[in-house]
C-alpha cells in the first residue's frame, strides 16, 4: 500500500537555511546540503528546498546547492521559489532537482503550467498554493505571501489539476509559523476537490498536527520545517509516531 | 566495464546519472550519450524515461538509428538493459497515454492508465510503496520482499506473459513494477530515488 510521506522543508536564502515566522524575522541556521543529507539519512521521504528570496536576489547560489545536494541525497528533491519560466525549470532539473514547485508564475501565467507539464511531465510539476482565509473561503496569495490575487483557492486548485499539475503543495498563510496546526478545513476541502495528491503545509507545532493533516486533512504528504529544523523532533520520531497512530508510513 | 545511460531527451535524467555514478565510483565507467557506436559497444545500457509514453517514444524516434541500435543491443546481442519508469513501459507493444503509440515491442503487452476506481485512488501514484517480489530477479539480490521503492506514474505496464513479472505493488490493483526476461530488466519505480535499497538494485544491475 502507498505510504503517506513526511517532507522536511528547508527555507534557503543566499545558500543558507532559514525559517521565518509568518514569512518574516529570519534566523540563520545552517548549510542546506548538510541538513538535507541528515534528513534523508533519517528517513525523510522527500526533501524540499524553498528559495525564499529568489525573486529578487542572485539565483545562481540555489543551483549550486541543488547540484551538491542531489549528489548526496537519493530521495526526491523538490525546489521552489522564484521560478518564472520553462528555462528556470529546465536549469533546476538539470542541476538534479526531481520536481519544481511553482507559485507566483502559475497564478500570473497558467501557460507555464500547461507547457512545463507537457515538456517535463506532470510528475515534476508541483503547484504551491499560498492560501489565506477570507470568510468561508480562501484566497490565493503570490510573491511570498505579499500580494493577494483575489483568486478562490479551491477553484484555482481544480484549474491547476486540469492544467497538468502533478501535486499541490497547499500552505495556509494564517497558520504558517504559528505552530498551532494545519488549516484542516482548507486541506480537506482542496484534497476532496482534486484527484492529485495534496501536500499539507503551514502551522505544524507537534506530531499530532502531522497525524491530523493526513487523517482529517486527507493530505497524501505532510510538510514541516521548524519542528524538524530546530531539532524538536527527528524525522524518525515523527515516523514512529505516525506509525503508532495507524498511518501507513515508510519505516 | 562500460555502462551507458541513453540520453534521448526523455526528460530529467540527472538523478539517474548521479545515482549510477555514486554506485559505480571509479570501478565502472558511466557514460551519458546518444552516440550510436558508443551505445552498441557498451556492456550495459540504462533506458530512462519521464513524461508521457508518447513523448518518450517520439524523442527516441527523433534520433536517427537509435531504436535500431537498441534492438541490436538488447534483442540480437542480448546484452543487459535496464528500463526505468517510462523506459520500462516502452518495452511494450503499445501505449495509450495521450494517443495510441507503438512501443519497442520487446515484451508483448500494453501500457494503460491505472484504474483510479472513480477517484478512490489519486493519480499520479506518487510516493513510497512496497514491492511484492513474486519471482526471483537478479536485480533483487539482497533486496528484502516488501522493501519500499519510490513511484511516480499514472500508467501501468500490463505484459501478456505474466512470467516476465518479477514484482508488483499494490495501488488500486497489483501493478507490475518490475520485469525480467533474459537480459531485459525494467522497473516502474525509480531506483535512483529509492534511497539505499534503490542504490542496491542499481549495484546489482551493474554487477550482473
Amino acid at each position: 500500500m502507498l505510504k503517506n510521506r513526511i517532507i522536511p522543508c528547508l527555507d534557503v536564502k543566499n545558500g543558507r537555511v532559514v525559517k521565518g515566522i509568518n514569512f518574516v524575522d529570519l534566523k540563520d541556521a545552517g548549510d542546506p546540503v548538510e541538513q538535507a543529507k541528515i534528513y534523508s539519512d533519517g528517513g525523510a521521504d522527500e526533501i524540499c528546498f524553498l528559495d525564499i528570496t529568489a525573486s529578487n536576489e542572485n539565483r545562481d547560489i540555489i543551483y549550486d546547492v541543488v547540484k551538491k545536494t542531489s549528489k548526496k541525497c537519493f530521495v526526491p528533491l523538490t525546489v521552489g521559489g522564484g521560478i518564472r519560466s520553462i528555462e528556470d525549470i529546465n536549469k533546476l532539473l538539470n542541476c538534479g532537482a526531481d520536481k519544481v514547485s511553482l507559485n507566483t508564475a502559475a497564478v500570473e501565467n497558467s501557460k507555464v503550467v500547461i507547457d512545463s507539464s507537457k515538456k517535463f511531465g506532470s510528475q515534476c510539476i508541483v503547484i504551491a498554493i499560498d492560501a489565506k482565509r477570507k470568510g468561508d473561503k480562501w484566497e490565493v496569495f503570490t510573491h511570498g505571501g505579499r500580494n493577494n490575487s483575489g483568486i478562490d483557492a479551491l477553484e484555482y486548485a481544480k484549474q491547476m489539476e486540469e492544467n497538468g499539475a502533478g501535486e499541490l503543495l497547499v500552505t495556509s498563510m494564517d497558520r504558517d509559523g504559528t505552530q498551532v496546526g494545519y488549516d484542516i478545513d482548507l486541506m480537506s476541502k482542496i484534497s476532496s476537490k482534486v484527484n492529485i495528491p495534496v501536500i499539507a503545509s503551514g502551522g505544524v507545532g507537534n506530531l499530532d498536527h502531522l497525524v491530523d493533516g493526513i487523517k482529517l486533512g486527507k493530505a497524501s504528504a505532510v510538510l514541516a520545517a521548524s519542528i524538524f529544523h530546530y531539532g524538536k523532533y527527528s524525522i524518525k520520531e515523527a515516523k514512529e509516531y505516525l506509525d503508532s497512530k495507524g498511518i501507513p508510513i515508510r519505516i | 566495464m562500460n555502462v551507458t545511460i541513453v540520453d534521448y531527451n526523455s526528460g530529467n535524467i540527472s538523478s539517474v546519472i548521479n545515482s549510477f555514478r555514486e554506485v559505480a565510483k571509479d570501478k565502472v565507467n558511466i557514460t551519458v550519450t546518444t552516440n550510436l557506436n558508443k551505445i552498441k559497444s557498451s556492456d550495459k545500457i540504462i533506458l530512462p524515461g519521464q513524461g508521457s509514453f508518447k513523448s518518450c517514444v517520439d524523442a527516441l524516434n527523433k534520433i536517427n538509428g537509435l531504436s535500431d541500435a537498441l534492438n541490436e543491443f538488447a534483442i540480437n546481442n542480448k546484452k543487459p538493459i535496464l528500463g526505468i519508469c517510462v523506459g520500462l513501459q516502452m518495452f511494450a507493444d503499445i501505449g495509450y497515454e495521450e494517443t495510441e503509440t507503438k512501443g519497442l515491442g520487446w515484451i508483448s503487452g500494453k501500457v494503460s492508465k491505472i484504474n483510479d476506481q472513480n477517484g478512490k485512488y489519486k493519480l499520479p501514484h506518487i510516493g513510497w510503496n512496497q514491492i511484492d517480489i513474486i519471482r526471483n530477479s537478479k536485480i533483487f539480490k539482497d533486496i528484502e520482499n516488501k522493501s519500499h521503492m519510490y513511484f511516480v506514474h499514472s500508467y501501468e505496464f500490463i505484459p501478456e506473459d505474466k512470467n516476465v513479472i518479477s514484482a508488483t505493488t499494490d495501488y488500486s490493483s497489483n501493478i507490475v513494477c518490475s520485469v525480467e526476461r533474459e537480459n531485459i530488466f525494467g522497473t516502474q519505480f525509480h531506483p535512483e530515488k529509492s534511497d539505499k535499497f534503490g542504490l542496491k538494485i542499481i549495484d546489482n544491475f551493474i554487477n550482473l
